[in-house]
């Protein structure tokens, strides 16, 4: 499989996954997901931590199969193309307290960087202020990067401890074909839903399974990255992840004016709020933490789904913050920034330049 | 005898930035890079190509990759 191997990561296959990923994303709001939101890596994870009752917040609950897909797609690709290597114990409670600042962040812009490309990509201008905040924190990381900042090395583990991020994602699934959503009732069994906000509007289930399938595969062969994207760029001068971030804000924005979805403008855009400074403070928080991660919350599911234990904490990280953010008044909705989202931007920022500064090692 | 920049066991973009950092130092000659993962060797051999300088060789071991980069 050695051509094969390679197409995807070739300038025209990262090209080709982004805007694959940008077509795919905005069908998926025109077959039922939230509005910008066809994909949201953060959004969805607060999903499933709502559907699994981390946090009650009644609107955001449901068992996101793209989230399911991503990490078996990955998995599926990594062992077709012996990839998959079990590896682990490059510091994981950094990992985990940087997952759960990444997903406060974005739950104060209110997306991950793939909700900010989409919403842009759908004409709602309060992402262009969360875009240069993502930008701004992934240069802080940069400096953090250049000056050795680094979490130390990995060692190789058990194969099935890096099934266990991928074994609860099936747990996750065979939950809900157990419990289904019933219709009127917000409860199922185990399972909490949502019977209207963003957590009731979803594509059904088969479909956001294969596309989150499909996503994952396609992903973990061109090692798609939205935080790598600007990294690259900023510490390498390299477009190569750009290109793919590109493809897929283009091929968006054709689909959402194709289908109707592109509607110009800041205010009142979907599960979007107009505070523009938290906009943007929100994502700096997200990109510094994505970057001291390593990977966007994508690039996470993906490594996740290729043994990678450390991305796997750092995902679990993102499903606890997302508790932390809803149980805590930090999360924004339409009307602004909660109570609390202002000292949890704050406290994170603190934290993250806390690690940042103190854990610099030059290796040999 | 070649330079070697163990990167073994390091996430990107430490592998990148640890082979950039030694292209720099040296300027010209033999650099084994080891990483333990398809994504790092993709990236070095990327960042090495975009130096100038060329893959002379990639070795499969049972830890990972060992890549030879070369400029003259």
């Amino acid at each position: 499989m050695g051509r094969l191997k390679n197409i995807f990561t070739t300038r025209w296959g990262i090209i080709g996954v982004g805007g694959l990923i940008g077509v795919l994303a905005a069908l998926l709001q025109k077959l039922g997901n939230p509005g910008n939101m066809g994909i949201c890596v953060a959004c969805f994870e607060r999903d499933i931590a709502g559907a699994i009752g981390i946090h009650r917040a009644a609107v955001v609950q449901y068992m996101r199969p793209e989230i399911i897909g991503f990490v078996m797609g990955s998995l599926v690709a990594a062992y077709i193309f012996k990839e998959f290597r079990p590896r682990t114990g490059s510091a994981p409670i950094v990992r985990f307290v940087l997952g759960v600042f990444a997903m406060i962040g974005s739950l104060v812009f209110l997306g991950c960087p793939w909700r900010a490309m989409l919403r842009l990509a759908a004409g709602d201008g309060n992402a262009i202020f969360a875009l240069l905040g993502l930008i701004g924190g992934i240069w802080i990381g940069t400096l953090f990067l250049k000056s050795g900042y680094n979490l130390g090395r990995v060692q190789k583990t058990y194969v099935s401890a890096g099934w266990l991020l991928p074994l609860t994602m099936l747990g996750f699934l065979v939950l809900m074909l157990i419990f289904p959503h019933i219709e009127g009732q917000g409860k199922s069994g185990v399972l909490f839903y949502s019977l209207k906000g963003p957590g009731a509007m979803h594509a059904s289930l088969i479909i956001s399974l294969a596309v989150g399938l499909a996503i994952g595969f396609i992903a973990q062969r061109s090692r798609f990255c939205t935080m790598g994207a600007f990294r690259d760029l900023i510490l390498f001068r390299q477009v190569h992840l750009l290109s793919g971030v590109i493809a897929l804000v283009i091929t968006a924005f054709i689909v959402n004016l194709i289908v109707g979805q592109f509607h110009p403008g800041f205010a009142s855009q979907p599960v979007a709020h107009t505070m523009q400074i938290w906009n943007f403070g929100g994502m700096v928080l997200s990109g510094l933490a994505f970057s001291l991660a390593g990977g966007c919350p994508g690039r996470q599911l993906f490594l996740a789904g290729e043994g990678d234990g450390d991305a796997a904490i750092f995902v679990l990280g993102m499903i606890v913050g997302a508790g932390f953010a809803h149980n805590f008044g930090l999360a924004s909705s339409p009307k602004g920034v909660g109570p609390h989202g202002i000292a949890a931007v704050i406290i994170g920022l603190t934290v993250c330049l806390f690690i940042g500064f103190t854990m610099r090692k030059r290796i040999s | 005898m070649s330079i070697i920049v163990d990167a073994g066991g390091l996430s990107c973009p430490q592998p990148v930035l640890m082979t950039l950092n030694k292209i720099k130092e040296i300027k010209k000659g033999e650099i084994i890079v080891k990483v333990d993962t398809d994504t790092s060797k993709e990236n070095v051999s990327r960042a090495a190509k975009s130096q100038g300088w060329e893959i002379a060789d990639v070795q499969e071991n049972e830890g990972g990759y060992q890549l030879t980069i070369k400029k003259e």
